[in-house]
């Protein structure tokens, strides 16, 4: 009898299977739908985009509108391409997320290792900082960028997204570093090592999936930010998702769907590098603090 | 002055005072341990010692150089953690050498220092693993090679042992022993379990709720405990403690106790002074050992007494038999030799060996002293 219940077990898990599998590969298809038609009519010439379907595979295969979308594309009022502005979103991106991630991790360390009279308070305003709406500070921001004479520059674009991106680093590796034994920190003092040696030595080589968490979100959500750059990077300064909009909004000419398809998969590759390198670890990431207690 | 000494250490955290005026003088080559239940201060004693935790008022010094306020490296004491906290990232060798690295000792001193304590332990074959793929025992050896490099002047021990499976803890408490009877260094020890405490010391303090309640040899704290805190929490199983009376018969002081069927027995004590509290109330302590088999008695005592009474439980534990019986409304538990005939619910003879007995003042809980 037990075979036979046992087998029959079997079966309807199959038919279940079957049909969740069924069920995931029917959403994923709708979800990469989007992709598919930016990637297919990105590598088509633009009069089958207008004449017909947008769905359908390019007759004529042509990396005419990437090129166009890189290096020639017409971004407000100059022809220069995405190029430039690429280039600015890197400028602001990477300095901003080392800087984060080192702040971040420092703050972890000293609010979870060497703790002080009120550094909950201060944990807690952090955190606050995380959930304060972009729009409230624009224009606080926009007045102390201007007497720091840093307004419309990337230089101002990586302090605007340094102060945000403090909150969530600290918040992440705070928690991270609240389950490290403290005794691994008692030891090392007794061995003699310093306040940094301690970080560089103990703690920092056991932080990587946080660290990597923390920069796969910090450089999403700053290279993604629309607000900051429209408000506070105009004309060459302005970061990829601002040029982005004036390469797809500019009203000169005919629209040339193609390059538009082809800079936003330009806008986005960046992220989708990173979460493709590095989202292994996010997952991990994310479960390590959770798991260890 | 002793090697280490603690004079009059008090700790509080805010108004509530956790350690209260602890003294203990620690000798060169003693093997001190701490011991008591969680929450009695022994570990915030070591952490004092070790600067890991401030001292309120008092002082700590070592080798006669007073630490208050020396950072923990510059003591130049090792501890070994309950945790073992071995640092995941640093391969054996790396953690044990750590410690060496940052005082700035020069690498080939820390190659040689490695070694020897690397063969010491036995660990020679460990030394490119990570703390991650070693056993708990491994574990334990690297966790004292770390503090056995530095060649401290005082070791400190939080709890070394509690991660460990049973047998094994038996084993790295004998290897501990011997390593001290071999480097004969200086070993503040901290426990909770009373056998290690036993076993390992030269020296037991034991403490509870704030207070060291007796400082002293193995021996003294087992034979003759200030109180009955110590009675019976040294001792696996406890010391019995019973409600008795002073009763004089032919001049002799004798503790009458109540059996299981309500009458009265009587057992002479060996101690003249207790004539002095004829006629008052006492709590009388007596070992389990110190309740047998008749044949089991200890022969050299010049004071055995017998006593009757109706068997409650026997367990058989292989070395010994324990046998359960009620004594002044309390069980009361007697250690039999493994072999002896005891039927359940049968009267049966015990021999008490009242030599060994102590007595107790019931308001102060305090032994009464010869």
């Amino acid at each position: 009898m037990s075979v036979a219940t046992q087998d029959n077990a079997a079966s309807v898990g199959r038919v279940g299977r079957t049909f969740v599998y069924l069920t995931l590969l029917l959403f994923a298809l709708f979800y990469l739908l989007p992709f598919f038609i930016m990637v297919v009519n990105s590598v088509k010439p633009l009069s089958e985009i207008t004449g017909g379907n947008m769905m359908a595979l390019p007759q004529e295969w042509t990396i005419a509108p990437w090129l166009s979308a890189w290096s020639t594309a017409q971004i407000g009022v100059e022809p220069t391409g995405l190029r430039p502005y690429f280039w600015n979103s890197i400028r602001m991106v990477v300095p901003a997320v080392v800087i984060c991630t080192i702040i971040g991790a420092l703050n972890g360390y000293v609010l979870t290792k060497w703790r002080f009279r009120g550094d909950t308070i201060i944990f807690g305003l952090m955190l606050f900082s995380c959930f304060i709406p972009f729009q409230i500070v624009l224009i606080p921001m926009a007045r102390i960028l201007g007497i720091l004479e840093i307004a419309g520059t990337t230089t101002g674009l990586v302090l605007v997204h340094v102060v945000y991106g403090i909150g969530f680093a600290t918040l992440y590796f705070r928690n991270y570093y609240a389950a490290f034994p403290t005794e691994l920190v008692r030891a090392a003092q007794i061995d003699g090592a310093g306040f940094f040696q301690i970080f560089y030595r103990i703690l920092l080589p056991s932080s990587g999936p946080i660290t990597v968490v923390c920069v796969i979100w910090l450089f999403t959500n700053i290279w993604n930010d629309f607000l900051f750059g429209a408000s506070f990077a105009s004309g060459d300064a302005a970061p990829m998702t601002v040029a982005l909009n004036n390469l797809v909004s500019s009203s000169t000419g005919v629209k040339e769907y193609n390059v538009h398809f082809a800079g936003a998969i330009l806008a986005a590759l960046p992220t989708l590098l990173v979460y493709i390198v590095a989202g292994r670890f996010f997952v991990r990431g994310l479960m390590a603090g959770s798991v260890k207690g | 002055m002793g090697f280490l000494d603690i004079n009059h250490v008090t700790k509080s955290y805010g108004n509530v005072e956790v350690l209260h005026r602890v003294d203990i003088a620690v000798e060169e080559g003693e093997f001190l341990v701490l011991v008591g239940p969680s929450g009695c201060g022994k570990s915030t004693l070591l952490n004092m010692i070790a600067g890991l935790e401030g001292i309120t008022s008092g002082e700590i010094s070592i080798k006669d150089r007073v630490m208050n306020g020396v950072h923990p490296s510059k003591r130049n004491i090792a501890m070994v953690f309950q945790s073992y906290a071995l640092y995941p990232n640093m391969s054996v060798a790396q953690n044990i050498t750590f410690g060496l690295e940052m005082h700035g000792t020069p690498k080939p001193e820390r190659e040689k220092a490695l070694k020897d304590v690397a063969s010491l332990l036995q660990i020679d074959h460990l030394l490119d693993r990570k703390p991650g793929q070693l056993s708990g025992g491994q574990r334990q050896r690297v966790a004292m090679g770390r503090a056995l490099v530095r060649n401290p002047d005082v070791f400190l021990f939080d709890e070394p042992l509690s991660n460990l499976d049973a047998k094994l803890r038996v084993d790295m408490r004998t290897e501990i022993k011997k390593l001290h009877q071999n480097l004969k260094t200086t070993v503040v020890y901290v426990t909770h379990d009373q056998i290690e405490a036993m076993t390992l010391s030269t020296r037991i303090a034991v403490m509870f709720d704030g207070y060291v309640q007796q400082l002293g040899t193995p021996k003294e704290i087992y034979d003759t405990p200030e109180n009955v805190f110590v009675a019976t929490f040294m001792g696996s199983p406890a010391m019995n403690v019973v409600p008795a009376k002073v009763e004089m018969v032919d001049g002799v002081p004798h503790a009458k106790v109540a059996r299981a069927e309500g009458d009265d027995a009587l057992l002479a004590f060996a101690q003249d002074n207790m004539s002095e509290w004829a006629g008052k109330d006492i709590l009388l302590g007596i070992r389990p050992e110190a309740i047998t088999d008749p044949e089991g008695a200890d022969r050299d005592s010049n004071c055995i007494v017998t006593l009757a009474n109706r068997v409650g439980v026997t367990e058989p534990s292989g070395a010994d038999t324990f046998v359960t019986m009620t004594l002044g409304g309390k069980d009361v538990i007697a250690r039999m030799r493994a072999d002896t005939t005891v039927q359940v619910d049968e009267m049966f003879d015990f021999a008490v060996n009242m030599e060994k007995a102590v007595a107790f003042d019931p308001q102060t809980e305090a032994r009464i002293k010869a």
